[in-house]
């Protein structure tokens, strides 16, 4: 741990209050895009903070094992969004086909 | 490097999962014999571990903190047996239950997928390892989640999405306090570890993201629209295996972090306690019998969290022995269940259950099979799920905690009730409408489903041997 916490007191907090902007977004908002972005935020702000553990007293070298959990927590959130988009997408033209006259049988028996 | 037990039973399924996805005529062949080489490796490493105690190895000759190792010990090997044993016996009757062609084609490459997952969390020792694994199975969960493709079932795999990923990445940011705190991610360092509070708070966010994962009400919202909504095999291996992998995670993590304080521990329990109540009412109001087996999903995890906080703090190092039998006697009845109210969906065509009738016309054996995993869910001897509830109830009386031997009872009795509902239903004959037909009664398809029930009333009868399988390599310190 360094002596001078300064970029933990900046960087740390921030990761964190993005992190709980995302959370409240992911569970409040009705929007199914605005969702996926919300935990997008999430995501970032859960790095935020990981990187913030790769500090180190300047002379140092920063920490890289977090720099590699960061990269491969972004290539995570990529393939989770790339799913979230395509479910979303799926959903739209499905209720697009609903909406026409023809409703399909096992749309409209479930509740 | 020559292959061991482990890395076999960790890329046989990832591998299989690719080939799969490449070859989709094949898909069917590629991926039975995937699972039945992931078996063989289990079955393998069981032997190993039975022999010589816990067993780990580094991969690529790497050991951690700097590289990742794969860890095995009773309770790990036991899951992964489940998850095998299980897995094969769902894969057997996906042969018959998806007959359409795209389903089948996209059904192999996802459930080998979600195998790899949950193999790799069963053998995983850090927990940002962990974290890609159940990203892992969260991505193939969702995706065999909207294999029916209706309205209904991708709108519950969205809901499923959004939970699952919301989960994953409070354990992310739980995982970056650990390594704010400790600067290490592995279990050994965590061990190691001074209790702070940066730790508690790490594995407060964890055990929240992992709650959500594992549907523990009332974080279990999306649960039941997406286990029922879901195929019948998908829905054997959501509601039968995946849930338990953040279960799996919680009790480990609760051995390896500083210990949950008393409040916490009481806490998760009425979190179970309220679980078991509701999910038990809403069986009860259930129309539609995969919406029942849901609710009842719901019922059987919170029973497993009272198990884990049956006795308080100082009864931990035993109660998470009547967790896991709770959790190893749900995965194979539920996925027996799941399986067989396909089949009556299948052959009935619906799945209706104020309408079900004793037309000649029934699917007798799935109906049978139905009645055999309600008795190992309901908890009657000699099933498995009649050990794993009897020591819950043996451990709360011991410690003197009576109010979850009374919550046990109850959720008891209700499961009694909503599963009555539906035997009730197979033996009315004063509602018959379908049209008296020729029927065997039964079908190759049914044997996997059998086969499963079975296995969760006849594994009662072993499970002296299981729990001392599972207390191999115990107490988990013992790593390197």
């Amino acid at each position: 741990m360094p002596a001078d916490l300064s970029p933990h007191l900046i960087y740390g907090p921030t990761g964190i209050a993005v992190f709980i902007i995302g959370l409240v977004g992911a569970l409040c908002a009705q929007d199914r895009l605005r969702r996926v972005l919300a935990l997008k935020l999430c995501s970032v702000g859960a790095g935020f903070l990981l990187i913030t553990a790769a500090w180190r007293e300047p002379p140092a070298a920063p920490d890289p094992v977090p720099h590699a959990l960061v990269i491969t927590g972004i290539v995570v959130m990529i393939s989770a969004t790339a799913v979230a988009l395509a479910l979303i997408r799926r959903l739209k033209s499905l209720e697009a086909e609903a909406d026409t006259p023809q409703d399909t049988p096992e749309a409209s028996h479930d509740a | 490097m020559t292959p061991d037990a482990m890395s076999l039973a960790l890329f046989v399924p990832l591998f299989g999962a690719i080939a799969a996805f490449v070859l989709p005529r094949a898909a069917s062949v590629i991926g039975l014999v995937a699972v039945l080489a992931t078996c063989s490796a289990v079955a393998w490493l069981a032997r190993e571990v039975m022999a010589e105690g816990s067993m780990t190895v580094a991969l690529g000759g790497w050991a951690p903190p700097l590289g990742i190792a794969l860890r095995a010990d009773g309770l790990s090997v036991a899951m992964l047996a489940m998850t095998g044993a299980v897995g094969l016996l769902v894969s057997l009757g996906a042969l018959d239950a998806l007959r359409d062609a795209r389903q089948r084609q996209y059904f192999w490459p996802l459930w080998l997928l979600l195998l790899t997952g949950m193999n790799g969390v069963y053998l995983s020792t850090d927990i940002f390892n962990l974290y890609v694994m159940i990203e892992v199975i969260a991505l193939a969960a969702v995706g065999l989640t909207v294999l029916s493709g209706t309205r209904a079932a991708v709108q519950a795999g969205l809901e499923y999405m959004y939970a699952s990923i919301l989960g994953a990445l409070l354990f992310l940011l739980g995982v970056g306090f650990v390594y704010l705190e400790a600067g290490r991610l592995d279990f050994a360092g965590l061990i190691a570890a001074e209790p702070s509070a940066g730790l508690s708070a790490a594995l407060a966010l964890m055990v929240v993201g992992l709650l959500l994962k594992t549907a523990l009400f009332p974080l279990h919202f999306w649960l039941p629209a997406a286990h029922a909504n879901a195929t019948a095999p998908a829905s054997a291996l959501l509601s039968g295996l995946v849930v338990k992998a953040a279960l799996y995670i919680f009790l480990r993590l609760t051995t390896y972090m500083p210990l949950p304080d008393e409040i916490v521990i009481t806490l998760i329990g009425a979190l179970g306690a309220g679980a078991v109540l509701w999910g038990g009412v809403q069986a009860l109001r259930a129309e539609r019998l995969k919406m029942l087996v849901a609710w009842s999903t719901v019922v059987q995890i919170g029973l497993i969290f009272i198990a884990f906080a049956r006795a308080g703090q100082v009864g931990l190092s035993e109660s998470w022995k009547a967790a896991a039998l709770l959790i190893l006697a749900h995965g194979v009845a539920k996925a027996g269940m799941f399986l067989a109210a396909g089949r009556i969906r299948t052959e009935v065509g619906h799945d209706i259950i104020a309408d079900l009738d004793r037309s000649a016309i029934r699917p007798t054996l799935a109906q049978f099979t139905f009645a055999l995993a309600a008795i190992s869910l309901i908890g009657l001897p000699p099933s498995l799920g009649f050990i794993g509830k009897w020591s819950l109830m043996e451990g709360a009386m011991a410690a003197g905690y009576w109010h979850w031997v009374v919550v046990t009872m109850i959720g008891t009795l209700m499961s009694v009730a909503y599963f009555s509902r539906v035997f009730a239903g197979f033996l009315r004959f004063d509602r018959m409408k379908g049209e008296l037909a020729e029927h065997k009664g039964w079908a190759i398809a049914d044997v996997a489903p059998l086969t499963l029930a079975f296995a969760a009333i006849t594994l009662g009868l072993m499970a002296a041997p299981i729990l001392s399988f599972i207390e191999l390599g115990y107490p988990f310190g013992a790593v390197p």
